[in-house]
């Protein structure tokens, strides 16, 4: 009997327990799955929890519900994997494997920022990439009489990379709905040099930023959070003043990764852009934020590379060539507020820009343009993850490359 | 001096047509003046390159070459593209 160990259990590990049940003979081949934590978050959410748009039980739910019956569930948090002896070491337990999947994921780490984690955190500095964290913004937006709402990026990469406009952008919407928009200044602080890395869409996006009078500090690259006089530093000396500071703190890929050797400095794992196997182990393969792939460190990649690892995996146990078949893709909705979205399609090289998705010249979803109906896409989106995505169901007419039709590229 | 090729921002396209006078041309057109550690941290920032690693500030704060205070010091305003600009190796893609 083979094994098959998948480290992680959340929206990549879940998808791919799933993917290989459905293709691996249960005769030949057991297939186990190790997360530390019973709950399976739902984290697109939580950029919506923080403005009491989704309740609590929007974004969350047992893992085990998603977990396809016959794949060997453990509850357990890993202790360290010997990559060298094809082993991962658990509390009391150790498990061989033929193949690893690592799908651990990113996390947030604010005491990589001087000050952040200190005295103000969840007082009037908050992130929302957590559970706990979104809960608490909350709480504190429900009351906050106004002043100087900052939303800021630490250092990139991160999960989501357009999470934190959406936020500032949502602020706009939720303050205006209060009848306090007048009393809330809100500033976008960025260590990159625009809204996004993108120039196409970094152009609508700053034109959406003014129009809602949001104002950018850019190439900040911060030193410390000063707690007392509430300000935020960066190392070339220049402030930021905040009144609520809503932050993303540094991401970086699992401690499990850095204790078994298998990362770089910043513990995503080395893996090859184009097939998911890792870069020094044959046997080993990567998914969604764990890798180090130039890509976004989003769902929709996540769910784009279990269709083509799906396929890899098959043909690494066949012996034959892995297909270098992963282009990047990210499809990525951006809630712009007042209950409307922008809908970004793009890869590795090619940037966002406008056309209509999934059918060419139809649409119904335009790209990079604001409407109503990518909103409501977005808001599909939630019962697609829970019923379709994790589940591994192919999403009709959305493939796993992109494709260049009904675009409008310059060139 | 012989002639290099550009990008639009002004990063060499080729890393192989650099040499120290081409370095020392585009610090003057930067208004900086090349001391020895600014040499040093070029010299780690090609090092990098050729061995096809990522930049990033992180990297820099890890390298134990430099701190950031001193290098934001050195190379004023965006520190990482002025001094991959005067390294002559492309400017750092900031992963999304």
């Amino acid at each position: 009997m083979k094994k098959l160990l998948i480290l992680g259990a959340g929206t990549a590990g879940t998808m791919m327990a799933n993917h290989m049940m459905k293709k691996l003979p249960e005769e030949d081949w057991k297939i186990t799955i190790i997360d530390q934590y019973k709950t399976h978050y739902y984290q697109p959410g939580f950029l919506l929890l923080p403005f009491d748009l989704y309740k609590t039980k929007d974004v969350k739910k047992k893992g085990e519900k998603f977990i396809p019956r016959g794949v060997n569930y453990i509850l357990k948090k890993i202790k360290k994997i010997r990559a060298d002896k094809n082993e991962v070491i658990l509390e009391n337990e150790t498990l061989s494997y033929d193949i690893l999947i690592i799908a651990t994921g990113t996390k947030t780490f604010p005491e990589e920022t001087e000050g952040m984690d200190g005295k103000g955190w969840y007082k009037d500095v908050f992130d929302f990439y957590t559970y706990d964290g979104a809960k608490a913004l909350r709480n504190k937006l429900r009351t906050w009489e106004g002043g100087k709402l900052v939303v800021h990026i630490t250092e990139m990469p991160i999960k989501c990379p357009v999470a934190p406009l959406e936020f500032a952008f949502l602020a706009d919407s939720f303050f205006k709905n209060k009848g306090m928009r007048d009393k809330v200044e809100i500033t976008y602080v960025t260590p990159l040099e625009g809204a996004f890395t993108k120039p196409k869409a970094t152009e609508t996006l700053d034109y959406l930023l003014e129009e809602k009078g949001i104002k950018q500090v850019v190439d900040f690259n911060i030193e410390k959070v000063d707690s007392e006089n509430k300000k935020i530093t960066c190392y070339s000396g220049r402030e930021v003043e905040y009144d609520l500071l809503v932050t993303v703190p540094t991401n970086l890929g699992d401690e499990l990764i850095e204790r078994s050797g298998l990362g770089d400095d910043m513990n995503f794992v080395p893996t090859n852009k184009a097939t998911l196997q890792s870069k020094d182990y044959e046997n080993i393969f990567v998914i969604g934020d764990a890798s180090n792939l130039p890509a976004s460190k989003a769902g929709s990649v996540a769910h784009f590379e279990a269709e083509i690892l799906e396929e890899n995996l098959l043909r690494y146990i066949d012996g034959k060539p892995l297909k270098e078949e992963f282009d990047g893709h990210a499809n990525c909705f951006i809630e712009t507020g007042n209950g409307k979205a922008l809908l970004i399609d793009f890869n590795y090289t090619h940037e966002p820009v406008e056309g209509s998705f999934p059918f060419p010249g139809i649409g119904p979803l335009k790209l990079l343009k604001e409407t109503r109906m990518n909103h409501m896409g977005k808001l599909a989106f939630r019962w697609i993850y829970w019923n379709m995505l994790i589940k591994g169901t192919h999403i009709p007419f959305v493939s796993a490359k992109m494709s260049e039709k009904g675009k409008k590229f310059d060139n | 001096m012989e002639s290099v090729d550009l990008n639009e921002e002004g990063y060499l396209t080729n890393f192989s047509q650099w040499n120290k006078e081409i370095g020392n041309a585009i610090a003057n057109d930067n208004e900086i003046t090349m001391t020895d550690r600014h040499w040093e941290v070029v010299e780690y920032l090609q090092g990098k390159h050729v061995k096809e690693e990522a930049l990033s500030i992180r990297g820099i704060k890890k390298s134990g070459v430099i701190n950031i205070k001193e290098f934001y010091a050195l190379f004023p305003g965006g520190p990482l593209k002025v001094s991959t600009k005067i390294a002559g190796i492309p400017k750092p893609k900031s992963c999304i």
